[in-house]
């Protein structure tokens, strides 16, 4: 086997280790994970209830506005997860001392992170659809039109662009130890305001709308809308977007996570705490 | 042992056969913090804690650094396992500089530090699965492997399924070793392996780096404050003492060049102090970063 063959298999062999140690970890975790996906479905009804408090609307109006809360309310919770994954890779290993064995094994960042994310992404796909399915049975909304298929397309592509903003947002803890993992949960709540959670950004004013515009949960949040409420395919207006950010956001996050490894490693900050 | 990793990547062309295991030259390392006792909002000051460092490891050799708390020991190992940038020297590891070839450096060392450090809720063998896949070893390998080096460190069978955080501080450090050694290292850095251990635990694993010299081709560098232990492991000791090294020695030509008996007097005939474990830790300049 070639020297190249050889470092791409141990490459991923070494992605298949982070996945497995998440899924070793959601497995001891499993009944902290039953509770806090209640407590995600208790949250997400608060929001979806708003729906049934607005006055002066017909039953449809009141089913689509419905659909568009828990869309919005589920993406939410879907990025929650990336951004906690990606933000805690960092924090994580850090409490539980194993950081420096981590970050002196002959794993590239590359596919460490990128490890982390394709879990989170795994795992926060399988939590939103238990979340999307609980909330809707439980109100009782109706998707007659639903193009499923299209809106986890599209939520699979934005995931990407998700890791590459996730990668810069994992740096922090490394930064600051102590704040950074706060910074990465300010990041993804910016993100989402910006990108018309619960509403079009149209409302916003005009220079959170540019903004909007390069924030890939926008594209991921109007195109899953209009699948699930419409029935429309995956849009090229919303794929494209998507498609640029993912491919420039990954190399991105990780120059942004080399820098602050490299100002971590100067200043002794890759240490475990406690 | 040596048989786990080995088939998963060429480790004999990573390593340039003339150059020595360890080969050191006027390594310097500064931190900046503040002085505690003259309060939250003084002004930080540069403390070196590795300044002009000089020695070499050769092949195959155990050499023990010996040092107070807060001596440079950690660091010095910081800096060996690419987990430090120098400001200032040279150190590199089978002739690969140690901040250029990181990623060359990371395939030939392992270490054991004074914390077991694993996921705490995951058993021994999840914890070393998942530092053997770092180093290429898929499932198959290391279904195998994990039960055969957990036994070579004592490690009882029934106990492997449990989680870390049940096993005794002990156990933790056998499970420390077995990880180090899974990946069959070329280096092995031992940072305080036995440090808070019961006297038997101690011994154990003791005896278990002896053993681990004997069959294998590994060199050890050893940083411990623990003087008998350098004393029975070591070829050469050395002495760190506020980021210098005094010497690196035989202990005999040590003692003889001091005119001592004890390595405690040679310290004291080279430092005009006392070898106490009193000095300030190296890891307080961590620790201010969680303050």
């Amino acid at each position: 086997m070639s020297e190249f063959a050889l470092e791409t298999r141990n490459q991923l062999v070494g992605l298949f280790g982070i996945v497995e140690r998440n899924m070793y970890l959601t497995k001891r975790y499993f009944l902290w994970d039953i509770a806090f996906m209640i407590w995600t479905i208790a949250n997400t009804l608060t929001i979806v209830f708003i729906a049934r408090a607005i006055p002066g609307i017909t039953p449809a109006e009141e089913n689509t506005a419905a659909t568009a809360l828990l869309v919005g309310a589920t993406i939410w919770a879907f990025l929650g997860i990336i951004f906690e994954f990606m933000t805690e890779t960092v924090a994580w290993e850090r409490w539980e001392g194993t950081i420096e064995y981590t970050f002196m094994a002959p794993l590239s960042r590359l596919v460490h992170l990128f490890g982390q994310g394709a879990y989170a992404v795994l795992y926060g796909l399988i939590r939103a659809t238990i979340l999307f399915f609980a909330v809707a049975a439980f109100i009782g909304i109706h998707m007659p039109d639903a193009n499923f298929g299209a809106a986890f397309g599209l939520l699979a592509l934005a995931s990407l662009s998700f890791i590459g903003v996730g990668i810069m947002t994992s740096v922090l803890p490394l930064i600051s130890p102590e704040k950074g993992a706060q910074l990465g949960f300010v990041c993804q709540g910016v993100m989402l305001v910006v990108s018309g959670v619960y509403y079009s950004v149209s409302v916003m004013p005009e220079w959170m709308q540019w903004l909007s515009k390069i924030s890939p949960a926008t594209y991921a949040l109007r195109g899953c809308r209009n699948s699930i409420i419409n029935g429309t395919g995956m849009v090229w207006a919303d794929v494209w977007p998507l498609l640029i950010i993912a491919v420039l956001a990954t190399p991105i996050g990780l120059a942004v996570f080399k820098v602050g490894e490299r100002h971590a490693k100067k200043h002794g900050k890759l240490k475990r705490s406690g | 042992m040596s048989t786990l990793a080995t088939s998963t990547i060429d480790l004999a062309s990573r390593l340039d056969r003339e150059a020595p295991a360890v080969d050191v030259r006027d390594l310097r390392k500064t931190f900046r913090r503040r002085d505690r006792k003259a309060g939250r909002f003084a002004r930080k000051r540069s403390w070196p804690a590795l300044d002009d460092v000089t020695f070499t490891v050769a092949r195959g050799e155990c050499v023990a650094i010996l040092g107070q708390n807060g001596s440079g020991k950690s660091t010095l190992v910081r800096l060996l396992s690419t987990l430090l940038i120098r400001d200032g020297g040279e150190a590199r590891v089978f002739g690969h500089d140690v901040d250029r070839e990181a990623s060359t450096i990371r395939r030939l060392v392992n270490r054991v530090s004074v914390e077991a450090s694993f996921f705490k809720k995951m058993s021994a063998s999840e914890n070393l699965s998942y530092a053997a896949r770092f180093y290429g070893m898929t499932p198959r390998q290391t279904r195998t492997g994990v039960p055969e080096i957990l036994s070579k460190v004592g490690f009882p069978a029934e106990r492997r399924s449990e989680a870390m955080e049940n096993l005794s501080r002990g156990m933790q450090q056998k499970v420390a070793l077995a990880r180090a050694l899974l990946t069959s290292p070329v280096l092995l850095l031992l940072d305080e392996p036995t440090t808070g251990l019961d006297p038997r635990s101690k011994l154990e694993v003791q005896e278990f780096i002896r053993r681990v010299r004997a069959e294998h081709d590994a060199t050890i560098l050893l940083c411990t404050h623990d003087m008998a232990e350098a004393e029975t492991l070591a070829d050469r000791i050395g002495i760190l003492d506020r980021g210098r090294l005094l010497f690196l020695e035989p202990v005999e030509d040590v003692k003889r060049r001091f005119g001592v008996e004890t390595l405690e007097q040679a310290f004291f005939a080279a430092t005009g102090r006392e070898f106490e474990n009193d000095g300030q830790d190296e890891d307080d300049e961590y620790r201010e970063v969680f303050a």
